[in-house]
């Protein structure tokens, strides 16, 4: 699970709404198409935010994880 | 993208609580890839100028928590039995209730107002600020932010006619 490759990481770590969807989307769009972001979050809210926030941009959840109040997603940009 | 989902907003309150919603869901839709314009009227456009000196007013918000915002957790958890509308008639009270919120978010890792603010210009949000209110107040455009366009209800409601989602804050 945790071994999913990634090209670039971003660590939201004591953001809330809406700061790590913000900062994500600020990431991805610098990212080429293909590439994977690893982003690590606190926010429980985050999981269904970037569930939500990647079915709506066509970008694509590989996975999440929670260990220990840290959720951690890889997202593959399209 | 042909799909593009479009959402308007209109913003009516100036405080500091309520100056938030617009501002996240603004941001929020404009990251989702959808097209945003926040109409800001009345008390609202106090939130386009250069400097925000937006407050909470405690007297109007009677369910509003009273908390502390530093100590330990059971201090933070305390909830204190303040009548806010008697409170909040006391002078300094305002000032002391709007900084307590603001370390509250900033403990609670909230941006501020100015920070979504920003982002909303850079992603490209429009914001329009209310012609008639702008008169009744006395506000002239070279008091807010550039980019800053200026309307009225028609212009509001041309883009609200189209939109997919409208919400009035």
């Amino acid at each position: 699970m945790n071994d999913t490759a990634f090209d670039q990481e971003l660590d939201c770590k004591g953001m809330n709404c809406p700061l790590p969807i913000l900062k994500t989307k600020k990431q991805v769009d610098t990212m080429e198409s293909g590439q994977v972001l690893k982003m690590v979050a606190t926010d429980p809210g985050s999981i269904n935010d970037m569930n939500a926030w990647t079915r709506r941009t066509g970008n694509e959840l590989l996975s999440h994880n929670v260990d220990d109040g840290i959720y951690t997603f890889y997202i593959k940009k399209t | 993208m042909s799909d593009q989902k479009k959402m308007a907003l209109i913003a009516s309150q100036g405080t500091l609580d309520w100056a938030y919603p617009p501002f996240i869901l603004a941001s929020t839709a404009a990251a989702m890839d959808m097209e945003v314009q926040i109409f800001f009227t009345f008390y609202g456009l106090t939130l386009l100028k250069k400097d925000i000196k937006a407050k909470v007013a405690p007297a109007t918000n009677p369910a509003m928590p009273m908390k502390m915002p530093f100590g330990p957790k059971g201090f933070q958890d305390f909830e204190w039995p303040m009548p806010n509308v008697l409170m909040g008639n006391m002078p300094g009270f305002e000032t002391m209730a709007t900084s307590l919120m603001k370390k509250t978010f900033k403990n609670k890792g909230v941006a501020t107002i100015e920070e979504l603010r920003e982002i909303c210009v850079e992603s490209g949000v429009k914001l329009i600020g209310c012609q008639m209110t702008m008169d009744v107040f006395g506000f002239e455009k070279e008091e807010f932010i550039d980019g800053v366009d200026v309307g009225g209800a028609a212009t509001f409601l041309e883009y609200a006619a189209d939109a997919d989602i409208q919400l009035f804050v």
